[in-house]
């Protein structure tokens, strides 16, 4: 449990534990030698496309294929009539037109009755080619009978609004979880209602409320979502290349879905490009390749294209927030109520543990110290995609970082107290940890005073102040923002999180070869996380087996244990732990080992990295290597050791771990454009023991564009039609490395005190802490023209439109 | 991976070529140019051409040079080509400011003039700079040549003049010694099409401006012009104020929609916003500011 030290290099010059060194994926990345699925090409495999519905709600009256069937080089075309008359041998529906949630709601795998929202999959085609498949997809004619959609979540619960869930016999829009829940509320609503309504009465305080909404935004990884399955009909087993963030979980859920015996399945999740969390959900497109398999005998390739990776897939966000907060006129924050409207879609396809169906939003109380807190969410249908938690967003830590950063700040306006000196005035002390926050998570570690005050020296915050006064008075507007974010990241404790009854915990398996070179199994799936490098670097450091000597192995379930994937920066946290824990068995057989060809007890030997020796006898010992070989040599072996050094270990982690940080923006705005530059940005990140803070800093830099994205300008809209505004890369855009400031990275190192080597999850720190920066940044330059808040994304015309006084609404088509 | 239709392919050898292909071929067929808006139309199959012709190979559509009083760009010069042209440069800045903000340098590197302009979209960067210059375009049939002013050449959104077996064949704009011109757009982020943009040319002689030329795209005025704009400025100083009533007139000539990059109001104010910046700066610029 210590921060990074002085580590040995190996022969390779690699750091032999913890320490920045080159990702070993790169090798082939930077090559073009990924093998990503659109790679595989199976003898005979055949192509598939589906058909989208172009209504937002409605009808179907009638489907008619028949032009596509005759089109030469089409295999099959599938409609959800055909599905429904296909049995499933199985408890979650009695058919194959529906397939359950990983929130335990349905999903059409086509439409059969209505469609739900633009784009839902409506028909099936399999062909030769992928161009034959489209071609054939032009020639169904569907016949829709359009009804009224609902489109503006804040109608979905009015009174007359059409009912989009008539499949389930709803009566309206409303969302019940599986524990029978149509809100989900945490912490306590009556000494929160109290606390703010004293604040109300008291002159001596302050109560500001917001609107805030966390737009619907999409993860839009490189590589879109897809799969080839093959079904051998002899073996009966199936194989899948498929874009999975969670390839064991997913085995589990395609053997409830398709009725297949679990272990004829063999998922394999090649190279990924990019997940975000948009390749954690299981989509329509998956399961029917499978079907595409299963009626034709041959594989079946099943890629999307962009348009329909933006449209159909997992979206995320997507909350209407409400947040008030009450404080003493000194600035001492007494107490936070939010109420959420949380758009979910269609169908309540959020991946997310089943005890926390709004995720961790609770976590919303964020990184200050007082008692009272309280949120209340209201989850509707609307005909949108389904999706939600997605984006990095460490389970809906982002929503809540930014509801109380951006009230924070909101508050910090109405005091007319700088926003640091706020924040430094109620940050949580380290003698506070561990800390239960007021909506029952308990935080690890921190020192967050001393982790902000490093961002306010790197940043330069009072010099920036001085400048802001100084260019005011010129009429120029630069703004400087700050976030201080925590997150709750590691699910989690098998005893309290689990998705789909999964618990989520992950297996691990270290194998060590008779010359002393290692492969690690791993459960979870990098999409970019440097997986490779990392785990390497940790059973490096258990063992003093150079990094370059240990092939981690991972993305298939054959070769692999199970566990739960990765999303919610849970990686680290739980399979970086297990993979700590199951290179300490391998040490302590290695132990024993050593023990019995030194002639001494275990208890004699002393370890050093990578070697045992005799306790005041540092001459007198064995290598890892050398014992991997004794262990498979003649030597007797005592009681404990039965051949090898090869261990297994499942981690359940006894809590989440919290990383945090203190970011800083500074914008200039162009109030006769309304156009926004980010012209720094300052991120001191603590996440706890950094493995490899190269790749650390990788992670930060792509959320932190990630965050500029979002802050400034990605969106999906919709019109009152239904249409999705944001389905290509020409309305949906992403930021560039113009739009990008050269990011200045600063650290702090808190060591987790539950994790093995004190690591804290970072995959998503940057994507949750930083919007709200840059947010506040651009509000802060706006304040001399009295806004106080305005939603994201903050384009120039919703820049210029808050200065008016006039910010725009969202979510909904500009009009 | 987007899956166009399917699609038949010829190479031009010449201008002549070209169009007997395109006779041949009638309305089914489209000349390829850079690609850049025809590719992606057919990929999401909006548009899908039976035959294309490709006009790459034609070095006769390619090349910027002066002839008399006239700048000629050929019309398979790249965006690229027009952001690096000396030439260019040395008459007008507005062509290296406008074309530092179209695209992104891979669409840059292959989307011609000609394309741009036969593409007519109503956000054309191109499209403004060429009405602001009072630019034409030459067209070429099998009965010949014809030349007409770029302010009559657009027939609506994405329609031109050009004739189904018709190419355009080079863009020409007027040199104007002492010209100052410059071109502003506001984008959501670089590489995007424009919320708004204006480019203008002004000539200031004896303090007042004896020429000038307003260009706007994507706020909807009328062949991307605003005549009477320009008509107040003739005869009157460059002041603040003057420039300030014109760039309201060029607003007053613009009809935009609303849509995802912005609501009426605001690309309204963008139309005059942008407008008094272009102008404060060509003015400043012909009067060797
Ligand atoms: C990502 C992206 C961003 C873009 N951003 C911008 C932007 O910000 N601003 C902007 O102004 N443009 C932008 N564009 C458009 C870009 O400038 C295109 O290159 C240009 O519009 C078309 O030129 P092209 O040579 O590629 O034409 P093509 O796509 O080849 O052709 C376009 C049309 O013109 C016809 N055509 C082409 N040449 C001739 C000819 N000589 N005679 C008759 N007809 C002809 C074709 O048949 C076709 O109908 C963008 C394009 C992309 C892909």
């Amino acid at each position: 449990m210590t921060a990074v030290e002085e580590v040995p290099l190996s022969a390779a010059g690699n750091p032999i534990g913890f320490g920045s060194m080159r990702r070993v994926e790169d090798a082939r990345f930077v090559r073009g030698q990924g093998n990503y699925v659109d790679d595989v090409n199976l003898p005979g495999m055949l192509h598939s496309a589906i058909l989208r519905s172009p209504h937002a709600h409605a009808r179907i009256v009638s489907i008619d294929a028949a032009a596509a069937e005759a089109l030469p080089g089409v295999v099959a075309v599938i409609t959800g009539k055909i599905l429904e008359g296909i049995p499933r041998p199985s408890l979650l529906g009695d058919n194959f037109a529906w397939m359950p949630t990983l929130s335990y709601d349905t999903q059409a795998v086509l439409a059969t009755d209505k469609v739900r929202f633009q784009g839902q999959e409506v028909a099936y085609v399999i062909a030769e080619s992928r161009y034959i498949a489209k071609d054939a997809l032009e020639l169904i004619d569907v016949e829709y009978e359009i009804l009224e959609p609902v489109m503006d979540a804040k109608r979905a619960l009015d009174a007359g609004a059409p009912i989009i869930r008539d499949d389930k016999g709803q009566t309206d829009n409303s969302i019940t979880d599986v524990h029978g829940n149509k809100t989900w509320e945490s912490g306590n609503a009556e000494s929160t209602a109290a606390a703010i309504a004293a604040a109300k009465a008291d002159p001596n305080c302050v109560v500001v409320t917001q609107e805030i909404m966390y737009p619907r935004v999409h993860p839009a990884p490189m590589e879109t979502c897809g799969s080839v399955s093959y079904l051998d009909k002899v073996t009966g087993q199936l194989t899948m290349y498929t874009t999975t963030q969670a390839p064991h979980a997913h085995r589990t859920v395609y053997a409830m879905v398709a009725g297949l015996p679990e272990q004829k399945i063999r998922i394999i999740s090649p190279d990924i490009g990019g997940g975000f969390g948009n390749k954690v959900p299981v989509y329509p497109g998956y399961v029917l390749s499978v079907i595409g398999t299963i009626v034709t005998g041959k594989p079946v390739k099943w890629i999307e294209d962009r348009g329909e990776n933006l449209v159909s897939t997992g979206f995320a966000r997507d909350y209407h927030m409400t947040a008030s907060i009450a404080a003493t006129k000194e600035g001492k924050i007494l107490a936070v109520d939010v109420d959420v409207l949380a758009d979910h879609g269609a169908f309540n396809g959020v991946a997310q543990p089943t005890n926390y169906p709004a995720g961790f939003f609770n976590i919303f109380s964020g990184s200050y110290d007082y008692a009272d807190a309280h949120c209340k969410v209201t989850p509707v249908y609307t005909n949108k995609a389904p999706g939600g938690v997605a984006y990095a967003c460490s389970f809906r830590i982002t929503e809540a970082a930014y509801v109380i950063e951006r009230v924070v700040d909101c508050l910090a306006q109405e005091l007319q107290m700088d926003p640091a000196e706020l924040r430094l005035k109620n940050l949580l002390r380290p003698e506070q940890f561990p800390y239960l926050s007021p909506t029952g998570w308990e935080y690890d570690s921190g020192e967050y005073e001393k982790t902000m005050r490093v961002a306010m020296e790197m940043a330069g915050y009072d010099e920036l102040r001085r400048e802001q006064a100084e260019k005011r008075a010129k009429g120029e507007y630069m703004g400087i923002g700050i976030s201080f974010f925590t997150e709750g990241v590691g699910a989690g404790p098998r005893r309290d999180m689990d998705i789909l009854g999964l618990g989520m915990a992950d297996g691990i398996e270290l194998r060590v070869h008779p010359t002393g070179k290692a492969q690690l199994r791993l459960s979870v799936q990098s999409q970019g996380q440097g997986h490779e490098t990392t785990f390497a670097q940790i059973v490096a450091h258990e063992l003093g087996i150079p990094p370059e000597d240990i092939e981690v192995l991972h993305g298939d379930t054959d070769n692999t244990p199970f566990g739960l994937g990765t999303y919610g920066s849970r990686s680290t946290p739980v399979s970086g732990a297990a993979a700590s824990v199951v290179a300490r068995k391998v040490r302590d057989r290695a132990r024993i080992v050593a023990a019995a060809a030194l002639e001494c007890a275990p208890d004699d030997l002393d370890w050093e990295l990578g070697r045992w020796y005799v306790k005041g006898d540092r001459e007198r010992g064995k290598t890892i290597a050398e014992i991997a070989l004794l262990s498979h040599s003649s030597l007797e072996l005592p009681e404990g050791v039965e051949g090898h050094l090869d261990a297994t270990a499942v981690y359940n982690p006894p809590s989440l771990t919290y990383p945090y940080g203190c970011y800083i923006c500074v914008v200039d705005v162009d109030p006769g454009t309304g156009q926004v530059k980010v012209r720094r940005f300052i991120a001191v990140d603590d996440c706890g023991t950094r493995i490899n803070p190269m790749i650390v800093e990788g992670q930060v830099h792509g959320g932190l564009a990630d965050g500029v994205g979002m802050a400034l300008m990605e969106l999906i809209a919709f019109d009152s039609d239904g249409n999705n505004l944001g389905g290509s890369f020409m309305d949906y855009l992403l930021p560039t490395a113009v739009e990008c400031p050269d990011w200045e990275l600063g650290e702090t190192v808190t060591p987790s005190p539950h994790h093995p080597i004190g690591a804290k999850g970072v995959g998503e720190s940057a994507t949750v802490g930083s919007p709200a920066a840059v947010v506040n940044a651009v509000i802060d330059a706006l304040s001399p023209f009295g806004v106080r808040h305005a939603d994201m994304p903050l384009t120039p015309a919703n820049v210029w439109r808050a200065i008016q006084g006039n910010a725009m609404r969202v979510d909904m088509a500009i009009e | 991976m987007q899956t166009p239709a399917p699609v038949d392919y010829a190479r031009a050898t010449s201008v002549a070529d070209a169009i007997d292909l395109l006779e041949k071929h009638g309305d089914e067929a489209r000349l390829l140019a850079g690609g850049h808006s025809l590719l992606p139309m057919m990929k999401l199959r909006l548009a899908r051409p039976e035959i294309l012709i490709d006009l790459n190979d034609l070095d006769e559509l390619r090349g910027i040079r002066i002839e008399g009083e006239e700048i000629v760009i050929g019309a398979m010069v790249t965006h690229a080509e027009i952001l690096d042209s000396p030439v260019l440069a040395e008459h007008y800045a507005i062509f290296r400011e406008a074309e530092k903000v179209i695209a992104d340098p891979i669409v840059r590197n292959k989307g011609t003039i000609g394309g741009s302009m036969c593409q007519a979209d109503p956000s054309e960067d191109l499209s403004a700079v060429g009405s602001a210059l009072k630019g034409s375009v030459v067209i070429q049939g099998s009965g010949g040549k014809r030349t007409l002013a770029l302010r009559e050449f657009h027939e609506g959104p994405y329609e031109t003049k050009v004739g189904d077996a018709e190419i355009l064949i080079e863009v020409r704009f007027p040199i104007r010694p002492g010209a100052g011109s410059a071109y502003e757009k506001v984008e959501r982020r670089v590489g995007d099409w424009p919320v708004a943009s204006a480019g203008v040319f002004v000539v200031v002689s004896g303090g007042v401006v004896t020429d000038c030329g307003i260009g706007l795209t994507a706020i909807g005025a009328e062949h991307f012009c605003a005549p009477d704009a320009e008509a107040y400025l003739i005869g009157k100083a460059p002041t603040e104020e003057n420039l300030a009533a014109a760039a309201q007139l060029a607003a007053d000539a613009c009809t935009p929609y609303a849509d995802q990059r912005g609501p009426v109001d605001y690309k309204l104010h963008l139309a005059r916003e942008l407008t008094l910046r272009t102008l404060r700066k060509a003015a400043a610029s012909s009067q060797g500011a």
